[in-house]
């Protein structure tokens, strides 16, 4: 399945741009984007941490992805 | 049976147009108010040292929207609240601006104070926001690295 990954503050500048656009396995699970996420873009592994979002909620690693779902990378967060 | 209804009524923003503090008093004042409490951020000119020229903030609207929805909730749960404001600015910031107004209104100040607090504390930790300082020789998304 085809899926649109959004990037937010540092997560934009690792990964090029505002959005990105994968292939991922049916199914796919969290920590298997983030597995995927960390081979193509290393500086990933670099940040004190990050969350993946789906669908405008914190994900976890073992929540499964699908097509239509809105996925975004959190870098550690400093509003306020 | 008995029904209890608790109402709790918020106003959550996110402008990329300067804040009005005034504006976001008068909101959460009202007759059954005991009390308002207000946090205002600002931005400071310095970080550990270093001179900093402005601040950038960018947020992830709608699911910033939703976390600060929620932590309203939680504080309302927690405390009795009346009324609870965040408003959250985004865009290019100077040094002396206002980048986030909480304000919430309590029958007593204990209440007010209190969830005003949480309000802040939880909204750093979890809000999907991100401030990149821009000094004069580089820039630096905060938190970012350990």
């Amino acid at each position: 399945m085809k899926i649109k990954i959004l990037a937010f503050g540092v997560a934009k500048d690792i990964l090029g741009g505002t959005s990105v656009n994968l292939e991922l396995i049916n199914d796919a699970t969290v920590y298997n984007l983030q597995y995927l996420l960390e081979q193509q873009y290393p500086r990933l592994k670099q940040l004190s941490s990050y969350m993946v979002a789906v669908n405008n909620e914190y994900a976890l690693p073992g929540d499964s992805l699908h097509e239509r779902d809105e996925i975004a990378i959190i870098p550690p967060v400093s509003g306020g | 049976m008995i029904l209890i209804i608790k109402l709790l009524t918020s106003d959550i923003q996110i402008s990329s147009k300067p804040l009005n503090i005034q504006s976001a008093i008068d909101w959460v004042m009202s007759p059954e108010s005991g009390g308002i409490d207000v946090f205002i951020g600002t931005v400071r000119n310095s970080t550990k040292g270093k001179p900093v020229i402005r601040l950038e903030f960018e947020a992830y609207e709608p699911m910033a929207i939703a976390e600060m929805e929620k932590i309203v909730k939680q504080a309302s749960d927690k405390w009795p609240v009346q009324k609870a404001l965040i408003h959250h600015r985004i865009g290019v910031l100077e040094v002396g601006e206002i980048p986030v107004i909480i304000a919430v209104s309590a029958a007593h100040r204990a209440a007010a104070f209190d969830a005003c607090r949480y309000i802040i504390d939880t909204l750093k930790q979890t809000v999907p926001i991100w401030k990149k300082e821009v000094f004069e020789d580089g820039e630096v998304w905060v938190a970012a690295h350990p």
